[in-house]
């Protein structure tokens, strides 16, 4: 069993050519599905993924096989259930999906039919960024292929089990990504978020039982199935379990990405995976998973990358992908970078969203502008808390203020040297 | 890509755009959820979508001209002005940002003679901001047309522009 330490990348090849439908049947592929269908109930796979402690790879880290056994499914139960991929990678310095769809599309196919099976939908949809075309391309390619195999389509493998896939390709909105919203954006609305109860697992799309998974989550699927639970579980260094793609973005010598196991230290991702920081750059911070997760610094070098640790240390892990603050960027201006594309992308929906991050962004630009006071940094600390959880419909914007609470408490210094900078200006004019 | 001048049998939309929109149809519960994927086929067609073209397309779908303007304007990639034959979408987010965004940016806008959204000269291009475009390890990125272009360098115009 080479590379099984690397079960989500052991098909993905440097020079960016796909996995064939033969290269991935190849190295074991569809061989979890194969299992599923002709040896285990759908409940006992849904048990199996449980059992495994598969937690979302988008980011909230719910445990994936728990969330498919909520899904109603005794004889009175409604009987169309839909399961939905969420490809709608846009969170700002996340691009671990990306490998995997257009590097090796069955994986996720198979990922997709097993969930399926486990929840017995009979339609699934893939919600993939517009603008991952050659994603689209590939994808579009590969579930014809699974077709013409028997993987896809009626009577699964000769089995009873019918399943069809559709790719639907988005038109553009971060907040696609936040699930309700994604069911509103494939009903053909606008894709604000949804009031929580009912949840999708019991009314989501055109009101039918729904599931939502990440590309990630569903791709560890197949080799749940395929080598066993306990094999998965060996997988993890810490609290977690299976591997996860690490990523990290910025003035680092080797930016990149990494499939490694559950509890790796962050350490060992900036420095050893990714080379340190290029010459002449010194490591200021992080975004460990993506725009909105909170700055973490230096001297959270050695927590290791899992949900429960990251969110001790002050943050979260997110999607896994840091994006890395130097010594010669100005994290007010980063802050501002970011903020900007949270007011860009709320949905409008709800009121301390709506208005709140423009607030946010003309309060950042004044004070970058030199035009800040003191209070502002008050205000902007007020903002944070006007806009955490439990004050707006869904997470886009306490997830903005992530970033925001921590650059504040971290990198006070800078928002009050550009305020102080401007007092002083204006005691000498 | 076909030549706006098609012409139109129904409603204002071509034949084609009507055959790929319903069949389009035969995925969803109902036909609202058909209007993205309409106004994308549109755009495919004609490169933007015209007042003319979402009227025909809500009455296809059994919609109001209003909801599904809706629609339209909440999606980034659905444009509802004139754009030119190839559109160069720049990232603008955190790590291009950081690893010189503006900078592509500026040298782009001044080469072409344009503002952001605006159509060159020569109706061949043109620019606009986009949110990561999740290749943040080849920061900066650009998108020409389909294309994703990486690790664009100084000379942003001749890699993008390829003159």
């Amino acid at each position: 069993m080479e590379k099984m330490d690397k079960p989500l990348t052991k098909n993905i090849r440097s020079d960016r050519a796909f996995a064939t439908l033969a290269d991935y049947e190849s190295t074991g592929g569809y061989q979890g599905l194969r299992k599923a269908i002709t040896q285990l109930q759908p409940k006992e796979a849904q048990h199996w993924v449980k059992e495994a402690g598969l937690r979302g790879r988008g980011g909230a880290g719910f445990n994936t096989g728990l969330k498919w056994s909520l899904v109603p499914m005794d004889e009175d139960a409604a009987q169309t259930r839909y399961l939905v991929v969420n490809a709608d990678e846009m969170e700002p310095g996340t691009f671990k999906d990306r490998l995997l769809l257009e590097q090796d599309p069955h994986q996720l196919i198979e990922g997709v039919i097993i969930a399926a099976y486990a929840i017995q939908a009979s339609i699934a949809y893939i919600f993939l960024r517009g603008e991952y075309h050659l994603a689209a391309q590939r994808l579009a390619n590969a579930l014809l292929e699974a077709r013409a195999k028997g993987y896809l389509g009626e009577h699964v493998l000769n089995s009873g089990f019918n399943l069809e896939i559709y790719l639907h390709t988005s038109a553009g909105r971060y907040i696609c990504g936040e699930e309700t919203a994604l069911l509103n954006a494939l009903e053909g609305k606008r894709a604000t978020p949804r009031a929580k109860p009912p949840f999708p697992l019991v009314s989501g799309l055109w009101g039918k039982p729904t599931v939502v998974n990440n590309v990630e989550t569903l791709c560890n699927v197949p080799h749940i199935l395929h080598y066993g639970v306990e094999w998965y579980q060996s997988l993890g260094r810490g609290a977690d379990k299976g591997t996860k793609l690490f990523g990290a973005s910025g003035r680092i010598k080797h930016p990149g990405l990494w499939e490694l196991p559950m509890g790796t230290p962050i350490r060992e991702i900036i420095e050893d995976h990714a080379g340190g920081m290029r010459d002449g750059y010194k490591l200021r911070g992080f975004l460990p998973g993506g725009a909105s997760t909170d700055f973490l610094l230096p001297e959270h070098l050695d927590v290791v990358m899992d949900y429960d640790a990251v969110a001790k240390a002050g943050s979260r892990m997110g999607t896994g992908t840091m994006i890395i603050l130097d010594d010669k960027t100005c994290p007010v201006q980063m802050v501002l970078n970011l903020e900007q594309f949270f007011a860009q992308e709320s949905c409008g929906w709800c009121t301390p969203c709506r208005d709140g991050l423009p607030w946010t962004v003309t309060l950042l630009k004044d004070i970058i502008a030199g035009r800040g006071r003191m209070e502002d940094l008050d205000t902007l600390s007020g903002l944070t808390r006007m806009l955490g959880p439990g004050n707006t419909f869904c997470a886009l914007a306490p997830g903005a203020m992530e970033p925001l609470q921590s650059a504040l408490k971290y990198f006070r210094e800078d928002f009050e040297r550009y305020i102080v900078g401007n007092i002083a200006d204006m005691e000498t004019a | 890509m076909k030549e706006p001048t098609e012409k139109p049998v129904f409603e204002g939309l071509s034949l084609a755009e009507i055959q790929e929109i319903n069949a389009e149809m035969t995925h969803y519960e109902d036909k609202t959820a058909v209007s993205i994927e309409a106004l994308k086929i549109v755009q495919k067609h004609r490169r933007w979508v015209s007042d003319a073209c979402l009227v025909a397309v809500a009455e296809l779908l059994g919609l109001s001209p209003a909801q599904l303007e809706g629609v339209a304007t909440f999606y980034n990639l659905i444009y509802r002005q004139p754009v030119g034959k190839t559109v160069i979408h720049y990232c603008n987010s955190v790590t291009c940002w950081m690893l010189g965004a503006e900078h592509i940016r500026e040298r782009l806008c001044r080469h072409l003679n344009v503002g952001l959204g605006e159509m060159s000269a020569d109706g061949e291009y043109t620019i606009l901001p986009i949110v990561c475009l999740g290749a943040c390890d080849h920061a900066p990125v650009v998108l020409v047309g389909d294309k994703l272009l990486l690790d664009i360098s100084d000379d942003a115009v001749t890699d993008i522009l390829g003159r």
